[in-house]
């Protein structure tokens, strides 16, 4: 009976639907193309609507700072929520919460002076106590962050966070204090110049007790439950669907910030975003290899480039990647050139390092890339040579090998491109390919279980560190048996030296060790391509934590 | 009656538990772990988040504690997103997938049985034709290409449509359409066949020859007779269509949960993958049952208890 009903009810509503879409659907092109009008002759009212709209890949997986692992998070943490610093448009650490802050002579102490206008969108004052239960919470065994390690700088922050050590869970070890109300000390393990840049990452972010106690299992799961200290707040936030921020006008600098509004919708698929992007709907696409060819003439087309290497683990576990020989031969044996232009054609460049370019520069100023160069190259003759002489070196005449590889259409393409290169250039190799799921993918990769393995860094602070120590002996993130007592000394000398330029040549030495033993074949520095309308302007892409800060954008020119 | 229905819930939980069962070791057969940030976590991380979630015990004690609070009807909380519940995911993500999914399989079912009728009443001229012809591209082409196509011209070309976003009942007429194509086409082609084949039986005949009006035996015989079938392939079309599709979904941006039956396993979100199959199992479940008991008032020859209870 009551089947029936509901049946009866939705025939209706669908029917109805109809009629109102076609209804509705007149109508609201009128009214947009009258307003167009009306405010095209109002030329005497320059102010115009400040309000963007944009499109997210996913829905936002956390709003705890302390929990939060994601891409999505981070950016959107990155607009409604502010650290001691936070990173500026040319990506240079900029006062946040803090003002201003001294740094002991041996450069481990740091004391930040938090600004008395930082306050919460309740009004209140943001005080230390606010940093300091917020980074002991992170750490807390009964949090746990999956991104706590990112606190691995401050002092005693890994014992916390080792079961087994003796300072296992004990955070109030941590090296951070409360001097006064607004005066915050923080004491490092050792000197880290990029430090600053990271009090601008979300695990860094300050959350204010007594709120978060009052809301207990419900902090940070709606809009509404969650205290905000940045340039926006969330206004509006429908799981799945989007999100919608305001202008926060508690924020201590609100006069930089000129958006009035940011509509975010959540679309996945790619061909639905630039359909929303041609009607309008939204200001900013990404687009995908395909699209790519189809606009590349077009003028709102940009092409980004990013702080993220993809590259080859070659694994020493096995027999013939043991040999130096046969490593520098396959790097040498396929051409990084045309594999960029054809198969990514989205502003990515063929990568000849591991510390990507234009990410950091030294304390001459200039990029580390610059300095430390390109290592390597497609060279067909000499590639050839040293298969052959590696091939003798270990007595074989044809070697079999597994490339580990994720199961994306784009990374399915290189792997192909890869093995027919290696297999046409590279007499008696023989290439087999193994795609697997990312997360299935990374338990093969860490039991080291592949011999090549198709792998990406992203960084996690603005210092080549965060690329350079993951080749470590025994490091977690090695996990291809590369071994090199030079390059470890090189390493752990670069985190204990407190004199820069030391640092630094320590650094661009151990980057020139692990390619003259070619540990790794770079493939490429990844870039992003997309469209973006032309009155949408300053918005400020990062390198690492978040991608964009909406603070100093604006819209002009729309009307 | 009421002895068959009870029997049949009974086996329904006993079948629930054991896809429970086959589900969750077979999960548990997949590498890697649910964290999100896997590839960045050290090896005494990982120890310590998996002890925090109860997944350093053997899988056997999980699988007995996982139980536990099934039977309390708690579905755990999801790795993806924090602080929310599986159930609470199901819930809200139910409402859109399945409003698209009703509305596709009513205007679906509606237009398909139509078309079928006309088609056999019509046998071998052009509507019959035109008809099978519309029914076999409705097959042949995927949902996908269709909502592809529609979006792009209805949506961005003519600008009658709404491209996606689902604010109201316009936004959801893309949609359903394209899930509907499917349907149609299917339900045209069981009806068309079935209905020629009841034409053709001597009971026809006879109530023809009795002087019952056309229509009326149309009506009353033929097609109700043919929609036995019709049912039988409904059942199971309706729970893929109200459960959500993956695709319609992502397309037009409606915000259902119709991804997480793939992302879930993709991500080893444990809670999700155990939670969306055992409610599609159920959802089946019940269904088959509602269709069993529909056979019999549709038709009294295959009614399952008989007079006798």
């Amino acid at each position: 009976m009551k089947k029936s009903k509901w049946s009866l009810l939705l025939t209706l509503v669908l029917v109805l639907s109809m009629f109102l879409a076609a209804c509705s659907g007149g109508d609201k092109k009128e009214t947009s193309d009258k307003k167009g009008g009306d405010e095209g002759t109002k030329t005497d009212k320059p102010a115009e609507p400040q309000v963007l709209n944009i499109l997210d890949g996913e829905e936002i997986p956390s709003m705890d700072s302390s929990q939060a692992t994601d891409s999505v998070s981070f950016e959107v943490m990155n607009n409604v929520m502010e650290g001691l610093y936070r990173l500026d448009k040319d990506n240079k650490p900029t006062p946040g919460v803090a003002e201003k802050h001294d740094l002991s002579e041996d450069g481990t102490v740091y004391t930040f002076h938090l600004n008395p206008n930082a306050k919460w969108s309740d009004g209140s004052k943001v005080t230390a106590n606010d940093f300091v239960y917020a980074w002991r919470k992170a750490l807390h065994p009964d949090t746990l962050s999956e991104y706590a390690y990112i606190m691995g700088p401050v002092k005693n922050a890994n014992a916390i966070q080792t079961d087994g050590d003796p300072l296992f869970g004990k955070v109030e070890e941590l090296g951070v204090k409360a001097v006064d109300e607004s005066t915050l000390e923080v004491t490092l393990e050792a000197p880290a110049p990029y430090f600053l840049g990271l009090t601008g990452f979300a695990t860094f972010y300050p959350q204010k007790e007594e709120f978060v106690k009052q809301q207990g299992d419900k902090y940070a799961l709606e809009a509404n439950t969650l205290l905000y200290n940045g340039p926006f707040v969330l206004n509006e936030w429908k799981h799945n669907e989007g999100w919608q921020y305001k202008k926060n006008d508690n924020y201590w600098d609100k006069d930089s910030v000129k958006l009035d509004e940011i509509n975010v919708k959540i679309v996945k698929d790619v061909a639905t975003s630039v359909n929303l992007y041609e009607t309008g709907q939204t200001d900013i696409t990404g687009l995908s290899m395909e699209y790519v060819d189809q606009y590349k003439d077009h003028e709102d087309l940009y092409t980004r480039g990013e702080a993220t290497v993809f590259f080859l683990r070659l694994n020493q576990k096995s027999e013939a990647l043991k040999n130096a020989n046969i490593r520098k031969a396959i790097d040498m044996a396929y051409d990084k050139q045309s594999m960029v232009d054809v198969l990514l054609n989205n502003g990515s460049t063929p990568a000849y390092y591991l510390v990507p370019g234009e990410f950091t520069p030294g304390p001459d100023g200039e990029d580390f890339r610059k300095t430390n160069g390109n290592f390597g190259g497609y060279d067909l003759e000499k590639a050839k040579e040293l298969w052959a002489a590696g091939l003798k070196e270990i007595g074989k005449e044809s070697v079999e090998l597994e490339l580990l590889n994720y199961d994306s259409d784009g990374a399915k393409k290189m792997g192909e491109f890869f093995k027919n290169q290696l297999e046409k250039n590279l007499p008696g190799i023989k290439v087999s390919i193994k795609a697997q799921p990312f997360k299935q993918k990374l338990e093969l990769e860490s039991k080291g279980e592949y011999d090549f393995s198709y792998a990406g860094w992203g960084p996690d602070y603005q210092d080549p560190m965060t690329f350079l120590d993951m080749f470590v002996t025994d490091g977690a993130h090695n996990q291809m048996a590369y071994s090199n007592p030079e390059y470890d000394k090189l390493i752990e000398g670069a985190k204990k030296e407190t004199d820069q330029e030391k640092r630094w040549e320590m650094m661009l030495e151990a980057e020139k060790v692990l390619f003259e033993d070619q540990a790794i074949s770079p493939l490429y520095q990844r870039g992003v391509t997309g469209l973006q309308k032309p009155y949408v302007k300053d918005l400020a892409h990062h390198l690492f934590g978040a991608d964009v800060s909406y603070k100093w954008a604006y819209i002009e020119g729309k009307q | 009656m009421l002895r068959y229905i009870t029997k049949r819930v009974f086996a329904m939980f006993l079948t629930l538990l054991i896809i429970a069962t086959i589900t969750f070791f077979l999960m548990k057969l997949l590498p890697g772990s649910p964290f999100n940030n896997q590839e960045k976590l050290t090896e005494s991380q990982r120890y310590a988040l998996n002890e925090k979630y109860g997944l350093n015990d053997p899988v056997p004690v999980q699988y007995i504690n996982y139980l536990g609070k099934l039977a309390q009807g708690d579905l755990g909380y999801t790795f993806q997103f924090d602080g929310r519940t599986v159930n609470s995911m199901i819930a809200n993500g139910m409402g859109p997938s399945a409003t698209v999914g009703f509305e596709a399989l009513l205007f679906g079912t509606l237009v398909g049985l139509i078309l079928g009728i006309a088609a056999a009443l019509k046998h071998n001229s052009f509507i019959d034709y035109g008809a099978m012809v519309m029914a076999v591209f409705g097959i042949a082409i995927p949902s996908f290409v269709f909502a592809g196509l529609l979006q792009y011209y209805v949506g961005v070309k003519l600008g009658w449509l709404p491209v996606a976003f689902w604010n109201g009942p316009e936004y959801h007429i893309m949609p359903a359409f394209s899930l509907s194509v499917g349907v149609i086409a299917t339900v045209a082609r069981f009806m068309r066949t079935e209905m020629l084949e009841i034409l053709g039986t001597d009971y026809i005949l006879m109530a023809r020859s009795k002087g019952i009006s056309k229509q009326a035996v149309i009506i009353k015989h033929c097609v109700r007779n043919s929609m036995i079938p019709i049912i039988t392939i409904l059942g199971p079309m309706a729970i893929g269509l109200i459960t959500g599709s993956l695709v319609i979904e992502n397309i037009f941006a409606i915000p259902g949960i119709g991804e997480q039956f793939v992302k879930s396993i993709n991500l080893n979100d444990y809670p999700v993958i155990m939670g969306t199959t055992l409610f599609y199992s159920f959802l089946i479940i019940v269904i088959i049952l509602v269709v069993d008991i529909l056979y019999g008032i549709i038709d009294p020859r295959i009614r399952v208890a008989g007079g006798k209870s």
